[in-house]
């Protein structure tokens, strides 16, 4: 009988599995441990439309406080879990309280690379993961601030884009040859880097941050080339790497992220794991991936939560991403690692055109810039393990549906 | 803060009123009042096609029209029709006080 199942960690997989669990049906006790004092909230809109101030704080919460309130759910927010002891099911909390659990489902996200550099633990070095990130970078984007962006990923170009709407300076420093290498096409970077500096963005690509230098607090990034970059708000987007210190010093099997099954279920029975944090095997694409996406999260929560109600459910899905900068969304479904072959629909100079990538025949990542008909038709087609035509795929008349 | 009530009809054809201010989203007003059926995952990006919805035939004059992201999305959404909307596209404005929209079997 499960009569208490825990939640560590109040993200996207954590709302989701609370909402999962009340839905189909489950009555026990239900708790959510988060190490942020706020009701579980969106993370996504943390570089964009929150940053810039459009959205305020209330319209990030996944639900509000009566929603916790009429599903009894205990929430213990601003609490750590410091310890599990995974053989007397017991978990331990940065308030000295210890709760005993039936199930427990882990939702621990992923944290911030650090840089490494001398100067890097200087104040003022800004990362952006949570909502307490963002009130000082968002009292420094104004009009005339010279705002300097270590990594030409998602989190950095999103920053940039926003911080330059907002009227600062901006510059982004990224080490490899091109933004986004390693998510998207050489021709989808070309396209981003185009429309960031066009708008004025000042991008850098081949460039090693070497040191941060300043006083009191960080004012100069120092490259290996020689070159520095004035800073009044520097911000890092380096990338992430999964929170499983809990789990592996409770002796849960972890490798780039903690392991779990199709299930989602960890090395231990009673211990599932959902989201950021999970190092977990693709069914379709044959390989284990650990994920940063909305999508993941949510549906391995989902996942996990049915498996807790013992109702077997496999994670099966293909993943999907999207980001937005300035006018562009860009929407993207599958994973292209080990494609065999590349086609580009339409023209990037129309500023909506489509990049596929193939295996065997078969369709397996679609990367669509401004083209939401597109991605739509992928998300099918790729689960589908859907065979094009190349001459209709590389056809941008052809509707891609139409393409098979 | 100005409200409006707005009703959200099942498949089943039970119908739920709801109170929401305006200045939000449809689909954020379904999510505060855990509307079934309205899943929401990208929290209002645009970017999933799982908020979707089947607004009442007389309302549609009275909405902004679809911008072309949206239309995209909805091309290939779970059974499209003429009055489906993206609900997280879709602005509560007190224009909007009695809206109905009907909820979809099946999301994306």
């Amino acid at each position: 009988m499960i009569s208490t199942i825990l939640i560590i960690g109040g993200g996207q997989a954590g709302a989701q599995a609370i909402d999962t669990l009340r839905r189909e049906g489950f009555k026990g006790r239900l708790i959510l441990v988060s190490d942020e004092p706020q009701l579980p909230y969106q993370r996504p809109p943390l570089s964009k439309k929150f940053l810039s101030g459009e959205l305020a704080a209330e319209r990030l919460l996944f639900r509000h406080q009566s929603f916790y309130d009429d599903h009894g759910i205990e929430l213990k927010l601003g609490v750590r879990a410091t310890q599990l002891d995974a053989a007397v099911r017991k978990v331990v909390l940065s308030n000295g309280e210890e709760v005993v659990y039936d199930r427990l489902l882990l939702c621990l996200g992923a944290m911030s690379r650090q840089l490494t550099c001398p100067g890097a633990d200087l104040p003022g070095v800004h990362y952006l993961r949570t909502i307490a990130d963002v009130p000082q970078i968002q009292s420094a984007l104004k009009p005339g601030t010279r705002a300097v962006i270590i990594g030409g990923g998602y989190i950095g170009l999103e920053t940039a884009a926003t911080a330059r709407k907002m009227g600062c300076l901006v510059t982004v420093l990224e080490m490899a040859d091109r933004v986004m290498n390693r998510v998207v096409a050489s021709n989808v970077s070309e396209y981003f880097a185009h429309e960031h500096r066009t708008q004025g963005v000042n991008i850098i690509c081949n460039t090693r941050v070497v040191h941060l230098d300043g006083t009191t607090k960080v004012e100069r990034v120092v490259c290996a080339d020689g070159t520095s970059y004035e800073a009044d708000l520097l911000v890092v987007g380096v990338g992430a790497v999964a929170n499983m210190q809990l789990a592996s010093d409770a002796g849960l099997k972890c490798e780039n992220g903690i392991v779990v099954d199709e299930y989602c279920q960890t090395s231990d029975p009673a211990i599932y794991a959902a989201g950021d944090c999970t190092y977990h095997p693709s069914l379709r694409f044959d390989m284990r991936v650990r994920l940063e996406s909305v999508d993941n999260a949510f549906e391995q929560a989902k996942t996990a939560a049915l498996n807790i109600l013992e109702r077997p459910t496999i994670h099966d899905r293909v993943p999907w991403f999207w980001s937005d900068q300035f006018d562009n969304k860009l929407l993207i479904v599958g994973l292209s690692q080990g494609h065999d072959l590349q086609v580009t629909r339409g023209d990037p100079a129309t500023r909506s055109f489509t990049v596929c990538y193939l295996k065997g025949g078969e369709l397996m990542a679609v990367e669509a810039i401004n083209h939401s008909k597109d991605y739509m038709a992928a998300r099918k087609l790729i689960a589908d393990r859907a065979r094009p035509n190349i001459d209709k795929l590389a056809d941008p008349q052809v509707a891609l549906k139409e393409a098979f | 803060m100005a409200q409006v009530t707005v009703v959200f009809v099942q498949p089943d054809g039970s119908r739920r009123e709801i109170v929401a201010p305006v200045g939000i989203t449809l689909m954020e007003a379904a999510r505060q009042n855990n509307v079934s059926g309205i899943v929401a995952q990208c929290g209002g990006a645009c970017a999933c096609a799982t908020c979707h919805v089947y607004v009442k035939e007389s309302w549609l004059p009275k909405l902004q029209p679809p911008e072309d992201m949206e239309e995209g999305m909805l091309e290939t959404a779970w059974e499209p029709r003429a009055n489906s909307r993206l609900s997280c596209q879709v602005q509560i404005t007190a224009a909007l006080d009695g809206l109905e929209v009907t909820v979809p079997e099946h999301q994306a």
